[in-house]
């Protein structure tokens, strides 16, 4: 994954959540969004054709982690992830299609974090989003199902060091965040489209590099597309996705700006009802800091959403699952211990300079 | 020890001549050597730059031997995990100037980091690579031939003529949609994947990629063995002058080492001398050797990358690079070389210091010659073995380096056995002493004379080849070039005009439409010709009939090249699959000269009724009756408004033509001359080695009364009937060595066999040349001789007591 091409780099700053595009100057593009769609608190979900890919968005992601525990009852996490970013509002066929997209999947267990790479140009087939029946996939990775919804879903991946192949069933309903999916990502109203799918129960097989092993647990897919950075001066973001053990969920992010952080994010009941929180009312604070590849990274927080009486402890389960990607960022299974106990997926963004 | 070294290093005080010709002996052979290895590293560089810094060099590749490969194969290899890059290939006609475009995925290929550098470098935003209107990257001197809305990007690590690209732009600018040329196999590959043959069976993977990047290497491969062959032997030739000058300061040196081992010098010490001083002497010639040899591949290299780039296309630019391992290994040539070549003079010291006699050794020259013969037997056989068991252009050059060095060993041996002879039939008193005299010179001179013996025979050899081939060659050209003016045109309505024109005037037109194909391993190129009585008449057939050419208007047969044939094994009657879904049968093969690829010529009626993407590049013209080609050509341009390059009279096209193979062999020439010049030089090193020895010889001689002046003319005599003898012996070697070269070399080299031709005449001219050598060569001895005081000769005596 070392010394890949400036272009990719490039890319990958239009495509991630836009802290590098930031970085990198391309703040200007999202707020005029050229020619792309923007995402209106008057639009409304239709499924599942919004499990296809939106072409005429800028950016866009099939997102999914899962903690899976070993038979021996070893915990580890997987990461599978599709980004599309398009160049141009345009869908043609062929190579002439601006459309670009990146595929990540990871493993990580407490002492080992394996990662790997695909990109792929759109309009030839080589990667894509469809229904009916539904599939996401880039070169051999692939997440699918048999109908056009996310009920019943197969995840693999493949790559020199691992691979794995899980069968995925939805034992809730989606979850639309924010405002009936429409997001808000900043005080200045920068926003996405965003739903979730939190409550898969997962069987499979997860190939590591002593072997294969046979594993359980639940899994978290988040879909998500916009045509707008963050907010100029926003640098990187905290998301996480934590599961308790009285089956409640709980979806939050800080982003990180230089006026003021900005946090939102929203409570899952049992049954699968979102309640989306204010902004302010999430708040996350780093307790313990590791030492990553040189980076200081914040792998322990004070989790806390006073509404719900809850403040929790947030350990990474392995302190080095750094995703030394193109566009690297910190990504990895979590636990979750103090009001409420259980496990879940964290991101950080923007650690990387 | 310092002691040694000094009294040592005094020596050549004394014979600064000595030490002039030694350093100028290791000099030459470094320089020639060094500079050839400057040369083929330039020209290797200048692929690999090509290849290797966009890194797709030696990685494997998928092919369709039979079919195109579609845009299907890439994406059913990608969903099944291969991690594989796309690539398109072909001739794009921009402007006046066709280029192949190379159309690869900047987000997949091995090369994409430069291509965003590039953009880097030129300020440019990296997205534009993918986005339209294009990029298109090419050698600077390449861009100005580039035409269109695009970004225009220097590249120098691409050959010239060639155009990289985003391949999204190369189908546009190739108008070719869906398609792709091969597939480029990325090095990490993810664990237990699907075997190849199972998702794409119609694919075949080649071990490196033949793209247009790769072709140099191998197009050119066989000119560079031969430069190497060349300096290799100027090496050898070099050292036998190193050879006689080190053992002759030896030699010398007797009395002072004599007088070292008296104070107590042990015999390790004195050899620890002898090899610190030769190292030094190596190192300085070595360093002198490599200033040469850098001026003189300077010299050559624009003749040679002029040569590689209008003979085989192949990218090399014409000025020079001062490497660091290139110094390193000439200076490692220069000391190694030394070392070999002082062997005897080691052994030499080693005897002095046992206080051997000259006697012995003289004696034990019988037994040389004996292994001598065997070593030679021996090579010969390894190197026909070479032939038989390693293939291609490797073996064909380990059976001449076999060949040569065998033919050269058993030299002293055929010269002690004619002489001998020679003595039985001899009564002339006189006549007797001199052959006697020098068949006891042999083993001295036979180094020096094994060397005239390889430079004239690689003389004759290659010489024969380059004039044999230059006489098919223009006998070729003259009937390749049937038409009496060419006419280039960019266009198919460009070509309309000048058919019609060509119809109003009364010229009859040849127009030469094409279509580019591909076989298992090589680019194809199909021409249709019309019928006219020229091709009939002219076409320069290898093998077919006279109904050749009939059975290609009437039943779609075709001419395939004899590169083609010989590479597929191909003959008349065969079938060839000239596009996935045209096979036609063989109705003839012709010669096809300077052309590395395939090619296969159908009537124009077939070629339009079977390939699709035909274009016409070139209208050959022939005047009516009465109008001469000048005013024919005039009023074409005019008329048409055409360029003056765009019509070009046969005669241009001809003399281009043998001006570039002209160009091809100035290299072999100056190396052929310089071979010869050093061979000289060591026949001349060894005649000064001897010198000191021969005193006591013609002492004797002289007392009885034969006259200085006859002792020089004998001298003379001597050396020029040792240089007679030697050329009558390279003779039949050098034509041999020119039948390997015609038949086994360029066969594999190229795919083509060339007839050969004698040129008495230039064997003529080289044996004047030889003799002029030996006679310089003897000219010092015998000034000297004449020059000898009586008080000198005399002295002979006074010192055997």
């Amino acid at each position: 994954m070392t010394d890949r091409s400036n272009l990719l780099r490039t890319l990958v700053a239009l495509l991630s959540l836009p802290t590098l595009a930031v970085a990198q100057g391309y703040a200007n593009l999202g707020s005029e969004a050229e020619g792309f769609a923007v995402p209106s608190p008057n639009g409304t979900l239709s499924f599942p054709a919004d499990h296809a890919a939106h072409p005429d968005y800028r950016i866009e992601w099939w997102y999914l982690t899962s903690n899976l525990r070993t038979n021996s009852g070893e915990d580890l996490g997987i990461q599978w992830t599709l980004f599309r970013s398009a160049l141009a509002p345009e869908n043609t066929a062929g190579w002439q299609s601006p459309q670009v997209w990146m595929g990540h999947a990871a493993v990580t267990t407490e002492d080992d974090h394996l990662f790997a790479e695909r990109i792929a140009r759109g309009g030839i087939g080589q990667a894509g989003a469809r229904t009916a029946p539904f599939s996401a996939w880039i070169d051999d990775w692939e997440m699918s199902s048999t109908d056009a919804t996310l009920d019943r879903l197969r995840l693999k991946a493949r790559a020199d060091a691992f691979s794995y192949d899980l069968q995925l069933n939805a034992h809730g309903p989606l979850v639309l965040h924010g405002e009936q999916g429409y997001s808000v990502k900043s005080a200045d109203g920068q926003a996405s489209f965003y739903y979730a799918q939190p409550a898969y129960s997962v069987t499979g097989t997860v190939t590591l590099p002593d072997g294969p092993v046979e594993v359980t647990g639940d899994a978290w897919l988040d879909r998500e597309w916009s045509s707008q950075p963050l907010a100029p001066d926003q640098d990187g973001w905290d998301w996480f996705s934590l599961r308790f053990d009285d089956d409640t969920k709980l979806m939050g992010f800080v982003l990180r700006g230089a006026r003021a952080d900005f946090t939102s994010g929203t409570w899952i009941s049992a049954e699968g009802e979102a309640e989306p929180l204010a902004p302010g009312q999430f708040a996350a604070v780093p307790q313990r800091w590791s030492d990553v590849g040189g980076r200081d990274i914040p792998t322990a927080w004070r989790v806390s959403l006073p509404a719900r009486d809850l403040s929790v402890t947030v350990e990474a389960l392995n302190p080095q699952a750094w995703m030394g990607t193109t566009f690297s960022y910190w990504e990895g299974p979590v636990r979750v211990t103090g009001s409420h106990n259980g496990t879940g997926y964290l991101e950080m963004t923007g650690y990387d300079d | 020890m310092n002691v040694t070294l000094h009294s040592f290093l005094r020596h050549w005080q004394r014979a600064p001549f000595q030490l002039v010709l030694l350093l100028a002996g290791l000099a030459l052979a470094t320089a020639l050597w060094s500079a050839v290895q400057a040369i083929n590293t330039e020209a290797r560089a200048s692929y690999a730059r090509a290849v290797d810094e966009l890194g797709a060099r030696d990685l494997p590749v998928l092919t369709a031997p039979e079919a195109t490969i579609s845009l299907d194969h890439y994406v059913r290899l990608r969903r099944a995990g291969w991690q594989v890059s796309p690539v398109l290939e072909g001739q794009w006609q921009s402007g006046s100037e066709a280029v192949t475009v190379l159309g690869v995925d900047p987000l997949s290929y091995p090369g994409a980091p430069e291509m965003s550098r590039a953009a880097e470098d030129n300020d440019l935003d990296l997205l534009a690579l993918l986005r339209p209107p294009g990029v298109l990257f090419a050698h600077p001197e390449t861009l100005p031939d580039l035409d269109g809305p695009y970004h225009l990007l220097p590249m120098e690590q691409l050959p010239p003529g060639v155009v990289l690209t985003d391949i999204s732009l190369a189908e546009r600018l190739l108008d070719d949609v869906g398609r792709l040329s091969r597939i480029v196999i990325l090095p990490d590959q993810p664990a237990s994947l699907p075997p190849l043959d199972q998702i794409v069976p119609e694919l075949q993977q080649n071990a490196a990629s033949d793209s247009a990047m790769a072709d140099p290497e191998r197009l050119t491969r066989s000119f560079h063995l031969n430069l190497t062959a060349f300096g290799l032997l100027s090496f050898c030739v070099g050292l036998f002058i190193v050879q006689g000058s080190v053992t002759l300061s030896v030699e010398q040196r007797r009395g002072s080492i004599r007088t070292l081992r008296c104070l107590g010098v042990s015999a390790a010490t004195l050899m620890q001398a002898l090899f610190l001083e030769l190292i030094l002497l190596a190192l300085l010639a070595g360093a002198v050797g490599l200033v040469i040899g850098y001026g003189l591949a300077a010299l050559l290299l624009p003749d040679v990358s002029a040569t590689l780039r209008g003979l085989y296309g192949a990218p090399v630019e014409g000025s020079l690079t001062l490497r660091l391992s290139w110094v390193l290994s000439g200076l490692a040539m220069a000391v190694l070389g030394t070392c070999i070549a002082s062997l005897q003079a080691f052994i030499a010291l080693r005897r002095m210091t046992r206080n051997l006699s000259d006697a012995a050794v003289t004696r034990s020259a019988g037994r040389t010659y004996a292994m001598c013969g065997a070593a030679s037997v021996l090579l010969i056989a390894t190197g026909w073995a070479a032939l038989n068991l390693v293939q291609g252009l490797l073996g064909g050059f380990m059976f001449l380096a076999g060949l040569m060095l065998g033919a050269a060993l058993p030299l002293s041996l055929v010269f002690y056995g004619l002489s001998s002879g020679l003595l039985r039939l001899t009564r002339a008193p006189l006549l007797r002493w001199m052959v006697a005299d020098s068949r006891l010179q042999l083993p001295g001179l036979s180094l020096s004379l094994m060397a005239l013996l390889l430079a004239v025979a690689t003389n004759i050899g290659v010489g024969t080849m380059v004039s044999s081939f230059r006489l098919t060659f223009v006998e070729w050209i003259d009937q390749r070039l049937a038409a009496e003016i060419y006419v280039q045109v960019e266009t198919p309505k460009q070509a309309e005009r000048v058919l019609n024109w060509a119809d109003r005037n009364g010229a009859r037109a040849l127009p030469q439409f094409r279509s580019d194909s591909r076989t298992a391993t090589a680019p194809l190129r199909i021409y249709g010709v019309v019928d006219d009585p020229l091709y009939r008449d002219n076409w320069p057939m290898v093998r077919g009939d006279g109904n050749s050419w009939h059975r290609v208007y009437e039943q779609g047969q075709v001419l395939i090249n004899e590169q083609l044939a010989h590479r597929e094994a191909l003959r008349i009657g065969d079938e060839v699959a000239l596009t996935p879904t045209w096979t036609a049968r063989i109705a003839g093969i012709y010669s096809d000269y300077g052309n590395p690829d395939g090619q296969a010529t159908v009537a124009l009626a077939t070629l339009q009724d079977r390939a699709s993407q035909i274009a016409v590049t070139q209208i050959g013209l022939v005047s009516p009756p009465g109008v001469s080609l000048g005013a024919l050509a005039g009023s074409l341009r005019r008329d048409l408004n055409l360029p003056a390059r765009a019509v070009v009279e046969k005669n241009t096209v001809r003399s281009a033509s043998i001006g570039i193979f002209d160009r091809t062999f100035v290299v072999t020439g100056a190396l052929n001359i310089l071979t010869l010049a050093v061979a000289g030089f060591a026949m001349l090193t060894s005649f000064l080695s001897q010198w000191n020895r021969r005193l006591p010889q013609l002492a004797p001689v002289w007392a009885m009364g034969v006259t200085r002046r006859q002792l020089a003319q004998f001298e003379l005599l001597r050396s020029l009937s040792f240089a007679v003898l030697t050329f009558l012996l390279a003779l039949p070697l050098g034509l041999f060595l020119a039948w390997v070269l015609l038949n086994i070399i360029n066969l594999e080299a190229f795919g083509w066999r060339l007839p050969m031709f004698l040129f008495p005449s230039d064997w003529g001219r080289l044996f004047l040349l030889t003799g002029v050598a030996a006679a310089l060569a003897a000219l010092v001895p015998v000034v000297r001789l004449l020059r000898l005081s009586p008080a000198t000769l005399l002295g002979v005596f006074a010192g055997d007591r």
